[in-house]
């Protein structure tokens, strides 16, 4: 019998040293402490953070301190380079240059920033219900993506644009209105591969919900491929804006955005480089900070890249 | 196979049919007709009715819609309702042999640069060699096409002088805009081909090949190279597309003929009906360009299920 087998006087307590053995005297790291760590090793990465970070304050309060307005014309001053007074010279209007290009990072990044979110957002609930569901669900929801995929989403986005009149707000929603397909691609992959896990078995077994599973246990553990796909939507959406806004259709003027601005710097670009120079600049280091980042976050969060 | 094409024609069809259907009405929701008096034109109501009976424009818009399905189907792609007596589909035949050169060009430069720099990262993984690709890799990601072929613009036909600015004439007159375009695809095809060749070089039987004593070289060439370039054969429809969208930045750049740059145009004019035909002949061919690599893929890749 086992419970003659196993008596108690065989058993003693343990002493208070052996008790605290037991004890783990390190904190367990988290998931997402334990990227953030492997990011801070990253140079390139927090170079890129540092970068965009510094971009942002200088377009958030860079105008305030400037004598200058994005709008405000100055004959005497047309074409001037750069000098103490304009920074980066300024344009045929007289424009300061430096404001101008300061209210183009304002757009960009919000453009960005927003049109990120919002694929999120989306891509979350298509790509998850799509995912979970499967079945009949799945197959019609997979289909229209399929019908939406197969064209360049550019041409659906200059369509939009077309009909909605150039503005930031029509980018932003033309961009809303087609980035979500990859992420909600990428979303549906993952929890097709998670769902069969023991843990959500698990979960069902006790009698968890399906929206439950779906938020509390899928979502969560595919949260760090999303959070990547996502980050790499910032640069291509200030591309899309950069790429419209050169062809024409983008922001209206007088406002400014890095695409308009080296648009309207094409015609004079043998007499005054400069003014295509700076916006080129801007653009082209912005996008290589977002894309360091997108990287670094890349490696970071990807457990199979785990020394 | 056949079945296997069957299904990727009809979903081409279904993905040409969405893109029609909202092309079609975007365009017509616009307010006002491309015959609307503006400032400049003022023609008088009579005259605007019989135009738009001759068009059709006042015919409720399903009959417009079934009417113009009806023309595409013929191979119609409509005419420009802003330049005189111009169609769709000249526009078309007098840009698309230009562009589609200006393509092909592109599309062959990136594949003979990309491909040996992601094999020479790849096998040379963590040397110099990798690193300098890698880098021009994540130059050619980061930095937008039209940005670049404005600083070779500037570099080398206004300060150097060495080339022409814009117009096809010589062969010359290809190096800007053929680097313009292939810059970002070489970046992405470096990239996908170092990783793909690091995946194969990985695989048992390239261990075997190598234990029964053949050259790294031949190794490389012979046994790894034929399955680590099957993912670039899945970019290549990708490639079309982002060839296709860069043209219409680049033909404009460099004063090129050809497609891209008449749709911008026909933006500019807001010339609807031009928009119209360019799009859906855009999406047509992008279309049947991935159907194409498609079989292609699965000929190359016993490995590609043929049923799916």
């Amino acid at each position: 019998m086992p419970d003659q087998m196993l008596r108690a006087e065989l058993f003693e307590p343990l002493t208070e040293a052996e008790k605290q053995n037991e004890v783990l005297s390190r904190k367990s790291v988290s998931y997402w402490s334990d990227a953030w760590r492997r990011f801070r090793r990253d140079p390139l990465a927090m170079i890129g953070l540092v970068v965009i970070a510094v971009i942002a304050i200088f377009a958030v309060f860079g105008p305030l301190f400037s004598p200058y307005t994005y709008d405000g014309q100055n004959i005497q001053n047309q074409n001037q380079g750069p000098s103490g007074a304009h920074w980066f010279g300024t344009d045929k209007f007289g424009r300061d240059i430096f404001v101008r290009v300061l209210f183009g990072a304002r757009i960009s990044l919000t453009i960005g920033v927003v049109a990120a979110a919002v694929n999120f957002v989306i891509g979350i609930l298509y790509g998850g219900i799509s995912g979970y569901f499967g079945g009949m669900v799945d197959m019609v929801m997979m289909r229209i993506v399929d019908m939406l995929i197969g064209v360049p989403s550019l041409l659906y986005i200059i369509l939009i644009m077309m009909f909605l009149g150039n503005s930031v707000k029509s980018i932003l929603i033309a961009l809303c209105l087609t980035y979500w397909i990859g992420t909600a691609r990428m979303v549906r992959s993952q929890v097709l591969t998670l769902k069969y896990q023991e843990y959500a078995l698990a979960a069902k077994a006790i009698g968890a919900s399906d929206l439950r599973i779906l938020t509390w246990h899928l979502l969560p553990n595919s949260m760090g491929p999303i959070i990547v796909t996502v980050t790499f939507l910032i640069p291509s959406a200030i591309f899309s804006e950069a790429f419209l806004s050169f062809l024409g259709i983008g922001i209206q003027v007088p406002m400014a955005s890095w695409g308009t601005l080296a648009n309207d710097a094409i015609p004079t670009i043998f007499s005054y480089p400069y003014q295509m120079l700076f916006p080129a600049l801007a653009i082209s280091v912005t996008m290589f900070a977002l894309n360091f980042i997108g990287d670094g976050l890349r490696d970071a969060l990807d457990p199979r890249l785990r020394k | 196979m056949l079945k296997y094409i069957l299904k990727r024609i009809l979903a081409g069809l279904l993905t040409m049919l969405v893109l029609v259907t909202v092309t079609f009405c975007l365009m017509h929701a616009i307010p006002g007709g491309p015959f609307s008096p503006t400032e400049e034109r003022n023609v008088p109501k009579s005259v605007l009715d019989a135009i738009e009976k001759r068009y059709g424009l006042q015919d409720p818009l399903p009959a417009q819609y079934l009417h113009y399905m009806e023309s595409l189907a013929r191979g119609d792609l409509g005419i420009s309702f802003k330049q005189m007596d111009v169609s769709v589909n000249e526009l078309v035949a007098r840009g698309f042999p230009v562009s589609a050169r200006v393509g092909l060009v592109s599309v062959i430069v990136s594949l003979i640069i990309g491909i040996p720099f992601g094999i020479i990262a790849a096998i040379k993984r963590g040397k110099w060699m990798d690193w300098v690709s890698m880098s021009l890799a994540t130059i050619g990601i980061a930095i937008p096409s039209f940005v670049l072929a404005v600083l070779l613009l500037y570099l080398f036909s206004v300060t150097l002088k060495w080339l022409p600015t814009y117009g096809l004439g010589t062969w010359k007159h290809y190096i800007l805009p053929v680097a313009g375009l292939a810059l970002s695809p070489i970046a992405y095809i470096t990239r996908l081909m170092r990783s793909s060749m690091l995946e194969v070089m990985r695989q048992d039987y390239i261990r075997t090949a190598r234990a029964k004593g053949v050259s790294e070289f031949m190794v490389v060439m012979k046994h790894a190279l034929r399955n680590a370039v099957i993912p670039v054969v899945t970019y290549l429809g990708p490639l079309i597309a982002a060839l296709l969208t860069g043209s219409f930045v680049i033909e404009r750049l460099f004063s090129i003929p050809g497609i891209g740059r008449e749709y911008v145009a026909s933006i500019g004019d807001r010339d609807y009906s031009v928009i119209l035909g360019m799009t859906i002949f855009f999406g047509g061919f992008v279309v049947i360009m991935n159907i194409v690599v498609d079989i292609l893929y699965a000929v190359i890749d016993p490995r590609v299920k043929m049923e799916d």
